[in-house]
């Protein structure tokens, strides 16, 4: 019984994710880039509505994971690939499992039941939707200057640059890691005694 | 029209993506909650970075690099953020932040 309604929740996710992107190939006639760029614009928005709302908070970083990827999927269709395969080492690899690991060390038995929001949830609301709209209004009003079709940076540019104009940057993001790496070793050691 | 296209719809989507994490930091209980919220916004900012390389020519190599360079600074944050929260639960036993009332009594 639980099994179809499983099945049944992934059938009406899935009829989410492709709508848009049938919608915009068929009815607004356009190519298969647009369609797939809409499909996985509305998996990210869905996916990060669900990691703030729902209720377990494993299942909300697993959504997580399904928004990173989404996105991964968006870099990848803007020409960048080089970003995209670090999203997908750095956070699907690398913080989201941090994150699941911190989950499972930090909840307690009963919590889960509790209340999920604080009790500003309705203004927190009410501001989020006025910074999404008056960062849409910016966007649409700003005129980019010369805004071309699609550049695709090739990896091996990416990394000229990387490792000639912007390799004191690289060093000194090398250094901040290791910096933040100890002191969170530092500060999750347990101490002696305790 | 071109939805791939259009840097005003990358923006847009930028946009929406960074506000569901400014909710959810603004409104979860759970500080793993608003820590995963903060990954959301810096998300939202990478992928407006990525979209402004993509469509403007003189920030092509920029635009990827400075996002590659904010994932590895996000590392850093998420590795010492957790930290900060074992270290509380370890302390006051919930990962509620309503709950962490010691400075103000």
């Amino acid at each position: 019984m639980r099994a179809w309604l499983y099945l049944i929740a992934a059938a009406v996710a899935g009829a989410i994710v492709t709508t848009p992107a049938l919608i915009v190939l068929i009815l607004l006639g356009g190519s298969f880039d647009d369609a797939l760029v809409a499909g996985l614009a509305t998996l990210m928005i869905a996916a990060g509505i669900a990691v703030v709302s729902m209720r377990d908070i494993i299942r909300c970083g697993l959504a997580m994971i399904v928004c990173f990827l989404s996105l991964a999927g968006l870099y990848v269709s803007l020409g960048a690939p080089m970003v995209a395969a670090a999203q997908v080492i750095v956070y699907i690899g690398a913080i989201s499992v941090l994150i699941l690991f911190a989950i499972m060390l930090t909840q307690e038995k009963v919590g889960s039941a509790r209340l999920t929001f604080q009790t500003q949830a309705a203004p927190a609301a009410i501001a989020a939707i006025v910074i999404a709209v008056l960062v849409s209004v910016a966007a649409f009003g700003t005129s980019w200057g010369e805004v071309s079709e699609h550049i695709r940076s090739a990896t091996v540019y990416v990394a000229h640059a990387l490792f000639q104009n912007y390799v004191l940057v690289l060093e000194a993001v090398g250094v901040l890691l290791l910096a933040a790496v100890i002191g969170g070793v530092f500060l999750a050691k347990r101490e002696k005694g305790a | 029209m071109g939805l791939a296209n259009d840097l005003n719809f990358y923006l847009t989507l930028s946009g929406m993506l960074f506000a569901i994490g400014t909710f959810g930091f603004l409104a979860r209980r759970n500080a793993i909650s608003m820590l995963m919220s903060i990954e959301l916004m810096l998300n939202a900012v990478n992928l407006a970075i990525v979209a402004f390389g993509a469509f403007i020519p003189s920030l092509q190599l920029d635009g990827a690099i400075i996002a590659l360079m904010v994932m590895a600074v996000a590392a850093a944050e998420a590795t010492v953020g957790l930290a900060i929260v074992i270290a509380i639960f370890r302390n006051r036993k919930t990962p509620l932040v309503d709950e962490y009332d010691a400075m103000r009594r």
